[in-house]
């Protein structure tokens, strides 16, 4: 099985899976979308058109020119070196605030499948609990508490996504552990931890795959959301969802700034997004039929 | 049917306890002192004493928490720092724009999003349906804030049908206040529609394959009558649990698009109220707010064991 795949001989992939994959458009699409937005990122490490913090007066509030591809904010920067590091902003929120919903939530999913009676019910009742604070409204609460920052703005998102990974897990779980080879493991007289870690995980991988590509999605839009409000990445350090902000008071004189970031984020959505829905078809075609 | 509701009442309570446990742990014991936060870090000590015992920061924190429940039960809830108005005065007047602004997003996302998930259903596979799924793809990728940007960049500055925000009350009268939510409940509603629309075309494709449908058919009811009649109400189930989830994202969406359109609603009473340290204001739209969406999540869970009665028994 692994034989196709010799890099990655963990990852929940039937036997062609990069065949099927390069034929599947929105994965395709959503990959390369993708590819973009970590590329972007990447790119302005070491390089940008212009010094992101070159402020020139003189060239402020300009259309798109050959200079300036995209024009000049309001104090003269370049606005697609300022996408370009927004990037980061994007990523960072993403990558951290998912890998706390991952890790936590998977594992509380885990433990209640494995444990079932009360630790279950109460593992999934704090999860219900938890969805009565929206990450926008956690994030309020921490920033009413400790002061705006991207840190709050991380955690937030993050404790925002633990009971979706945990109810994900639990379900996907529950269904694993009701199977005939669990059984036999059982009956060879392996523990639960050793069935979790042996069985359960590796078998519900392309899951929690699929569902960390879309909560990745979520969590760009979510830090887009509060650094437009303040609330999130805090200057200098460019972020898309300030640099709309910044752009709406500036909207009669300068219209295209309230359109580039806008567009850099809902790309950079629709690529996770394209892309989760296209794992999701290739990995697991029973949720597929399901859609 | 009874003790599923008592059940469920009881996780209800319990669940509006700890939220506000945690409101009260997250905005009124982790960050210290609240007089000093009020007064800055360079205030004198005197000056943050006194506040912190008028406002009674002295007490221990089970006598505070106690006080301010009490204080949510009667509809005492204290005074508003900035405002110097009763909390409970701004949260109404705040409310009479919230609750009409989240009602009518949620009217255009449900109208928007049945007819374009009955319709792409209807022409499963071919042009419409492909295109509309397509415009939904993208919508459901694009921030609420940023398409409330462009249509005030397209209805306010280019062609100007619209002020660019602001609202002038209901007194003024209903057509203009209408007139004055009716962007901010398109920017809110866009997005929760694409996602409605693409499960209410999942939901519908479902149903269409059931043997009922056939039979209907047959009895040579048209395929109109069917869709919208037979299939639309038996596809209605994963639709209303997806609305209900929606609704908690609509009232946070409030919070981003009010500030928008400087809307003054409970979205930009909190958020004044957290650049003005105005923790009274912040604790108790909070917990309004986070009340609402329990609710709201209870209403639905009955709705269900009303729709389909086989719910309640898989539910415990």
């Amino acid at each position: 099985m692994s034989a196709s795949l010799p890099l990655a001989p963990a990852a929940p992939a039937a036997p062609g899976f990069w065949r099927r994959a390069l034929r599947h458009r929105s994965f395709v699409l959503g990959g390369v979308l993708t590819l973009l937005l970590v590329f972007a990122a990447a790119l302005s490490y070491v390089w940008t058109p212009w010094p992101i913090n070159d402020m020139d007066m003189a060239a402020k509030l300009q259309g798109p020119s050959s200079a300036h591809w995209l024009g000049t904010d309001a104090f003269g920067r370049d606005v697609a070196s300022l996408l370009l590091v927004g990037a980061r902003a994007s990523i960072l929120v993403g990558v951290i605030a998912v890998g706390i919903g991952l890790v936590v939530g998977t594992a509380l999913g885990l433990l209640a499948s494995a444990r079932r009676g009360w630790v279950e019910e109460a593992i999934m009742r704090l999860s219900d609990f938890s969805l009565a604070f929206p990450a926008i409204l956690s994030a309020i609460m921490l920033t009413a508490a400790f002061g705006p920052g991207i840190v709050n703005a991380i955690v937030a998102i993050g404790i925002y996504n633990i009971p979706t990974f945990a109810r994900i897990t639990r379900a996907s779980a529950n269904a694993i552990w009701s199977r005939e080879y669990v059984a036999a493991a059982r009956a060879c007289g392996k523990g639960p931890l050793a069935i979790t870690l042996q069985h359960v995980l590796p078998n519900i991988s392309a899951v929690l795959v699929v569902q960390s590509t879309i909560r990745f999605a979520i969590a760009i839009l979510a830090e887009a959301a509060l650094s437009y409000l303040g609330l999130g990445t805090q200057p200098p350090q460019p972020s898309w969802g300030r640099m709309l902000s910044e752009a709406q008071t500036l909207m009669f004189q300068q219209p295209l700034l309230a359109v580039w970031p806008g567009m850099a984020i809902a790309l950079a959505v629709l690529g996770l997004n394209l892309l989760g829905d296209g794992l999701r078809d290739l990995l697991d075609p029973r949720l597929a039929r399901a859609r | 049917m009874s003790v599923f509701l008592a059940k469920r009442l009881l996780t209800l309570i319990a669940t509006l306890v700890g939220a506000s446990v945690v409101v009260f742990l997250v905005l009124e014991i982790l960050p210290g002192n609240a007089a000093q936060i009020l007064l800055g870090p360079d205030a004198a000590p005197d000056a943050v004493a006194a506040l912190a015992r008028k406002l009674g920061l002295d007490q221990p924190a089970w006598t505070r928490y106690w006080h301010w429940i009490a204080g949510l039960l009667t509809g005492h809830l204290g005074d508003s720092y900035a405002y110097g108005s009763p909390v409970l005065d701004l949260i109404l007047e705040r409310l009479q724009l919230t609750v009409p602004l989240a009602l009518l997003a949620m009217l255009f996302t449900t109208v928007l999003a049945l007819a374009v998930g009955v319709t792409a259903a209807a022409r499963h596979n071919g042009l419409a349906d492909v295109g509309l799924m397509g415009v939904a793809q993208v919508g459901v990728a694009i921030p609420n804030f940023w398409f409330a940007i462009l249509l005030i960049l397209v209805f306010s500055v280019k062609l100007q049908w619209f002020s660019a925000g602001g609202f002038d009350g209901w007194d003024a009268g209903l057509l203009p206040g209408l007139k004055a939510l009716l962007l901010p409940a398109l920017a809110l509603a866009a997005v929760q529609a694409a996602i409605l629309a693409r499960i209410t075309r999942s939901a519908v494709l479902e149903v269409m394959r059931e043997d009922f449908v056939r039979t209907a058919r047959a009895k040579g009811v048209t395929q109109r009558a069917v869709l919208w009649t037979h299939v639309l109400r038996n596809a209605l189930i994963p639709v209303v649990t997806v609305m209900g989830m929606q609704f908690s994202e609509l009232l946070a969406g409030t919070i981003v698009v009010e500030n928008v359109f400087y809307l003054p609603g409970l979205g930009r009473l909190i958020f004044q109220a957290i650049s003005n340290r105005d923790l009274a204001v912040v604790r108790n739209c909070v917990m309004l707010l986070a009340a609402m969406v329990v609710i709201v999540n209870f209403i639905v869970d009955v709705l269900y064991a009303v729709i389909d009665p086989r719910i309640k028994a898989g539910d415990v």
